[in-house]
């Protein structure tokens, strides 16, 4: 078992429901397997840990071929919204939590939650914009220290 | 199939160690179970955790998640992860002499 995988540092850099999942999902399955895992969001995927915005995380309607519809069909207004409802409501009966509690629930398994200082920086953002579970606001270069050691996944 | 032997009887394990016939678990065999996978001291919590999803188990035929385990166990998933470094939903069920929960949250 030499081989196992120890630590995983994963990128998050998208601000779609679609975008922000599955880095929290490998996220949490990493540390439900023991694995060390830490989070870096930046660009768009500062939205997951934004505390106004990371409760209102809208399912891409337009451009994303993987729903299966017509593009002008996903730019009505109200799509995006009853397309991200629907999506919800199958996740929970998967036992999938919302954004906001997931991301707190990765807090608690010991995760570290960090915000790219660059993106914060070009969107005006602070501190005070981010949720109370956040690590830190770090650099590239520090976040590539905290990886040291360990698999890197960008999302 | 692998075997194991906790408090003098014979178990048969996956290949992980997990208990394939959660019948045969005694409650003498989980310190046990526990040592072996760095756990030395069994504390009133991690009974608590432990006697959760056996019940758990026996009731609904699987494992809790860990986000189930923070909701209903009464142990945040902060102190379950305190109490089982390792993933606490993976640890309990191995001392619990339960399969391993599936799923992937």
């Amino acid at each position: 078992m030499t081989d196992s995988i120890q630590k995983i540092s994963i990128i998050i850099s998208q601000g779609s429901l679609e975008g922000i999942y599955p880095g929290l999902i490998m996220a949490n399955g990493a540390r439900a397997e023991g694995i060390d895992a830490n989070l870096f969001f930046t660009f768009f995927g500062l939205d997951a840990i934004n505390k106004v915005r990371h409760e209102h995380i809208k399912l891409s309607s337009v451009g994303n071929p993987g729903l299966h519809f017509p593009t002008w069909l996903g730019g009505f207004p109200g799509v995006s919204k009853i397309m991200t409802q629907y999506m919800e409501s199958k996740m929970e009966k998967l036992d999938i939590p919302p954004i906001p509690e997931f991301i707190e629930m990765i807090s608690d398994t010991g995760a570290g939650l960090y915000a790219c200082k660059a993106s914060v920086d070009l969107f005006g953002m602070s501190k005070d914009d981010f949720i109370n579970q956040l690590d830190g606001i770090i650099t590239v270069g520090d976040f590539y220290q905290l990886a040291s050691g360990g698999q890197m996944l960008f999302t | 199939m692998a075997t194991a032997t906790y408090d003098g009887v014979e178990v048969e394990v996956n290949d992980e160690g997990f208990f394939t016939d959660p019948s045969a678990w005694r409650e003498e065999m989980a310190p046990i179970i526990a040592k072996e996978m760095g756990i030395d001291e069994l504390t009133p919590d991690h009974w608590r955790v432990i006697r959760f999803v056996r019940d758990r188990y026996l009731e609904t035929g699987g494992g809790p998640t860990v986000r189930v385990l923070g909701k209903t166990s009464g142990v945040t998933v902060k102190e379950l992860y305190r109490l089982f470094p390792k993933g606490p939903a993976k640890e309990a069920a191995k001392i619990a002499g339960i399969p391993k929960p599936v799923g992937c949250i």
